[in-house]
């Protein structure tokens, strides 16, 4: 919990038998992406805005807001993802191997300093969890 | 804050408790200051004292706060460790990404070249 915000990243690696042509449809057309990941407003044009939607819970809305930040066919794709007052980045990358692709999923920016202020003051959620972080500081 | 993820039951219960104001308030400040009875927090939080004892109520269900009766005074405190669900958020994604991943390809297989 200490660490600096920048480093914070969750990578998840696959190798998947199918061409990377096929994981990018699976990745970037919205009833597709519906099928894996959530209900949606994607679509594949840098600067689009759109939203995931999920099944509300309580103290969450259910919707993550992003926009799509690169689209390189068959091979990157990157947008952002904003929900509970912060805001995080997630990038795929393609790789073509000689069974399939290797797939690679980055998501980065956890928490970082400046998105705490500008949201926090936002939700009034990320200034109570960083204080919260610095009160539970001695757990594991 | 993702449907169908480990631990999220005990999450829910967490955010649910804190998404109101007043009750983050409460909690900061008896995380802040140390154990406190309901009219010390009932000063301080700005609405009545049932109010304050139902929001109490609300915290110590997701177990964010204990109660320790002593004579006819309650005495509450913070359990922080209820929050390492909530903060720990890569290890929500983790398990929620590689739960997609598991969805995206099953997708995969029944989908056309």
């Amino acid at each position: 919990m200490t660490e600096p915000a920048a480093s914070r990243a969750l990578v998840i690696e696959r190798e998947m038998p199918h061409p990377p042509e096929k994981i990018w449809r699976a990745l970037t057309q919205g009833p597709l992406i519906e099928e894996w990941l959530m209900k949606n407003d994607f679509q594949p044009v840098v600067g689009h805005h759109f939203s995931f939607r999920s099944t509300p819970v309580p103290g969450w809305n259910g919707v993550i807001d992003s926009e799509v930040l690169v689209i390189e066919p068959n091979s990157r794709l990157s947008y952002s993802w904003g929900t509970m007052g912060t805001t995080t980045l997630v990038t795929w990358t393609l790789t073509p191997t000689k069974s399939g692709t290797h797939v690679r999923m980055e998501q980065s920016g956890f928490r970082s300093e400046e998105d705490a202020a500008y949201k926090g003051a936002k939700y009034g959620w990320t200034k109570f969890i960083g204080n919260m972080e610095r009160i539970a500081g001695g757990l594991d | 804050m993702i449907p169908a993820m480990p631990a999220q039951v005990a999450t829910d219960h967490v955010f649910a408790a804190l998404a109101d104001p007043t009750r983050r308030a409460i909690f900061e400040h008896l995380a802040r200051d140390g154990e406190q009875n309901v009219r010390a927090l009932t000063a301080r939080a700005g609405v009545s004292q049932p109010a304050v004892s139902k929001h109490l109520g609300i915290l110590k269900h997701a177990r964010l706060v204990r109660d320790r009766r002593e004579g006819r005074k309650t005495h509450y405190s913070a359990q922080p460790q209820a929050l390492k669900p909530m903060l720990d958020w890569m290890g929500m994604y983790a398990a929620f990404w590689h739960d997609r991943f598991d969805h995206l390809e099953s997708l995969l297989k029944r989908m056309d070249q």
